[in-house]
């Protein structure tokens, strides 16, 4: 048998209507969910009385405890610039050298830095800076630098940018596009090629490779050295160490003399403030590779 | 007479249609003429092969051939839905899955609308318009009014899940979440859904009960509302009559409040209301029990679709969005958690005194966990618009595992108990095929289910952790891409529980066809209007 129904199940009545066979019970409503109703109601009228709510003309009624989220960003804010005021002030007076070697400063910037950097430059360096291989995104861990690797050539990096046409004052360099502009042909360039290919310290064709070197001494060597080893002046990679901005097989080499490379950097003033670029300079500076 | 207008408009349509392609600006609309070309000569031809044709006399029967493919178009794009959202998973914990020569097509990005909206609108849509039908004949013991004015609702809204799925995946999108559909599509969407409301309406006129049910009431209220916040939300000008590209009448924070005022009324009268309109009506037919309490069905129903409507500004925290209009939406928000959970009482204690069959029905285990689901979901809900919640819990992966909850557990799950009940009586056969694929389906189901939305916590809570995460000096400590790879493991257990939801819905898929292939025919007929 089955167990007697709950006394206040066995109590109540349908309403009396029928619905393809569905009928209802007249419950009351359960005591705890009208109570509980009714309580979310009250504190709904107390949030509204004290928090800007009720919209009117021409604003809403602001609330007894007058909050603002905006107003409470600004003071957060403003709170944080003001504890860092005095550091801020004391990076762009220092001497970019020096910001090493003074411990404030030094914590100060790599904190800053690292923030910097994760919001604006691991988009194409990565959020470790190890940029990314082949797709001319350089690493920034190693002490293989284009432009140079103190701190005063990064901070002119990042302030200025490179190949942008936002900056005047921008680094600048534009590698001729042998293949396209049909300086060299289809077999010079896969010389050259093999040239480029011996100096690295790759397998390579060693016949085309002597071709080639005389066309590298005419063609590549005002920017990348007779031997091989780059211009910081320029921009212009070194080509004897197994680091490729655009990869090093025989294919990718031909590929960047045929059609040439355009790298191209933001300028990052006025965008980041003084202390700002300072700070990711030297948060840079600090991964490894800094001279 | 009416066979020649319907010719003359048919043939008009493909004509037009034929010249929009020839002029079309850009591919998407190109290929959305052409398709209403060829669904407009399909149904041409198909009234010139039936012209004349004398129609039997139905009067006296439900009109079940448009819910029967209502339940297959329903179990059909579920399965498709489902099985683009395991794409979509799985391509974001494995970036490789977006591969290079399906740029522009197959990308994330362009699946994901895919996703929601054959979710959304193809599943939950065809469930709740085919057990409207269902429904609303049952409780007004009458015939569906308005012909075949249904089979216009059924194809109508299948021309649209079609238009907007290939606009999508072609690239024409109004850029809406939710509402993504481009301008011609929303024109063809107000039609279907104005012949919606009309065969609604219509049937509930001529009913025979004396009363109208409690789920009419949520039915009727989802139909109505969605219509308002369609017309609303989707109110732009098109660049061009022969292109894609439409340009939204409202900007900037305004948009967005409308944009959300429909966002989350979609849920709220989509998922929400229609959805309790089919519990309403299959929980106590399944249980053999009455509905717990008439009174809780007014108050609640009352309650939920005044609050509702106000709810959504909470989708706006901490944006451009006014403090005041923020303040209101997280009020209204929390004032809904009693009227939400109402429903979820209705339908739990609508089991008593008959608890023993949990033990025996899987069906009623589907409906019952669907229900807890609800319950979860509508507290979870107005947890997360309460602004300081909101401030970790925005933007991040809890939010996609709440809306799961609430889509693969209630909305998913009561559409299933809903299925299993209707094709054994729509195609008249002797109950299911295989209760015990039932059980598989309903533990694949609710373990996917476990695994997706406890996933969706660790991660979403941990990558608001990780935002918000500062040192000593203010400075944030995460890269954005730190987030994304801490975040990997939990995709793939998402991407797992997804997989186990769809093998459960693809056993569903097997054993309806299998109950209608094999299953004995039923004696009794359930299609029988019956007499005053």
């Amino acid at each position: 048998m089955a167990k007697p129904l709950k006394k206040e199940l066995r109590q109540v009545e349908t309403t009396g209507h029928s619905w393809d066979g569905i009928e209802e019970y007249n419950n009351p409503l359960p005591r705890w969910w009208v109570w509980v109703f009714y309580a979310t109601i009250v504190w709904g009228i107390g949030y509204t009385v004290a928090y800007p709510a009720w919209p009117l003309i021409t604003g809403a009624t602001p609330g007894l405890l007058g909050a603002s989220t905006r107003a409470d960003v600004e003071v957060e804010i403003a709170a944080v610039d003001a504890a860092n005021a005095a550091t801020k002030d004391k990076l762009i007076a220092a001497d970019l050298t020096a910001i090493g070697a003074d411990p404030e400063l030094a914590n100060y910037a790599e904190r800053a830095g690292a923030a910097i950097f994760k919001t604006n430059c691991a988009t194409c360096h990565g959020s470790g800076a190890a940029g990314v291989e082949g797709k001319g995104y350089p690493n920034l861990l190693d002490d293989d630098w284009l432009w140079g690797g103190t701190m005063e050539d990064i901070h002119l990096t990042v302030t200025h940018g490179i190949r942008n046409t936002t900056d005047p004052d921008a680094r600048y360099s534009q590698m001729p596009a042998f293949g396209v502009d049909g300086i060299l042909d289809e077999t010079q360039i896969g010389q050259v090629a093999e040239h480029v290919l011996a100096i690295s310290g790759q397998e390579h064709d060693a016949t085309a490779a002597a071709a080639g070197a005389t066309l590298f001494a005419e063609n590549c060597a005002a920017c990348h050295m007779e031997d091989g080893s780059g211009d910081r002046t320029q921009g212009a990679p070194k080509l004897t160490d197994a680091i490729w901005l655009y990869g090093g097989s025989r294919e990718k080499i031909i590929e960047t003399v045929t059609k040439a490379r355009f790298g191209v950097m933001p300028n990052w003033s006025p965008r980041l403030s003084e202390d700002e670029i300072r700070a990711v300079a030297y948060y840079v500076h600090s991964r490894g590779g800094g001279e | 007479m009416w066979d020649y207008l319907k010719l003359a408009g048919l043939g008009l349509v493909a004509v037009c249609a034929a010249i929009a392609a020839n002029y079309a600006h850009d591919l998407a609309y190109q290929v959305n003429a052409i398709t209403v070309m060829l669904a407009a000569g399909i149904a041409f031809l198909w009234v010139v092969r039936t012209a004349g044709d004398t129609k039997p006399n139905v009067q006296h029967e439900y009109f079940d051939d448009v819910i029967r493919a209502g339940a297959i178009a329903t179990a059909f794009w579920g399965a498709v839905g489902f099985l683009v959202g395991l794409v979509i998973a799985l391509q974001l914990a494995f970036p490789q899955l977006n591969f290079e020569f399906l740029q522009g097509y197959g990308n994330f990005g362009r699946l994901r609308p895919l996703h929601t909206s054959a979710v959304i609108f193809a599943f939950g849509g065809n469930a709740l318009i085919m057990s409207s039908f269902y429904i609303v004949q049952r409780t007004s013991a009458a015939r569906l009014f308005g012909g075949s004015l249904g089979w216009f609702v059924f194809w109508g809204w299948q021309l649209v899940i079609v238009l907007a799925a290939s606009g999508y995946v072609l690239g024409a999108t109004q850029g809406k979440e939710y509402a993504e559909p481009v301008w011609y599509v929303d024109i063809l969407i107000t039609l279907v859904w104005v012949a919606f409301l009309i065969t609604f309406m219509g049937t509930l006129f001529k009913r025979k009960e004396p009363h109208i049910y409690v789920a009419n009431w949520f039915l009727l209220s989802m139909i109505l509302t969605v219509a308002m916040l369609h017309l609303v939300n989707n109110a732009a000008i098109p660049v061009s009559i022969f292109g894609s590209a439409q340009v939204q009448l409202y900007s900037g924070v305004q948009d967005a409040m409308v944009q959300w005022w429909y966002g989350h009324n979609a849920v709220g009268f989509f998922l929400t209301a229609g959805f309790l309109g089919m519990m309403y009506y299959f929980v106590p037919k399944q249980a053999e029990r009455p509905v717990f309490s008439y009174k809780l069905s007014i108050i609640h129903f009352w309650a939920l679709i005044f609050l509702y409507i106000w709810a959504g500004p909470h989708h706006l925290h901490y944006t451009a969005l006014p403090d005041w209009a923020s303040t209101l939406g997280m009020v209204f928000s929390v004032i809904l958690w009693m009227p939400s959970w109402g429903g979820m009482i209705n339908g739990l204690m609508t089991l008593s005194g008959a608890w023993d069959k949990l033990r025996t029905d899987p069906i009623i285990r589907m409906m019952v966990v669907s229900i807890g689901f609800y319950g979860m979901s509508t507290f979870e809900g107005p947890m997360m618009s309460i602004k300081a919640v909101n401030s970790l819990s925005h933007y991040t992966d809890w939010t996609i595992g709440h809306v799961h909850s609430g889509a693969l557990g209630w909305n998913g799950m009561i559409t299933f108990g809903v299925l299993y009940y209707l094709v054994p009586r729509l195609w008249n056969r002797e109950g299911l095929y295989s209760l015990k694929l039932v059980s598989w389906h309903f533990w694949l189901a609710t373990i996917g289910i476990v695994l997706y939305a406890s996933s969706m916590w660790v991660t979403g809570i941990m990558e608001g952790l990780m935002w918000r995460e500062v040192d000593a000096n203010g400075f944030l400590v995460n890269a954005f891409a730190d987030t994304v790879a801490a975040k990997f493991p939990m995709y793939v257990v998402r991407a797992a529980g997804g997989g186990l939801f769809l093998t459960g819905a693809l056993i569903m898929c097997w054993n309806l066809w299998m109950t209608v292939r094999a299953q004995p025919a039923r004696v009794t007929q359930n299609s029988v209007v019956p007499a005053e």
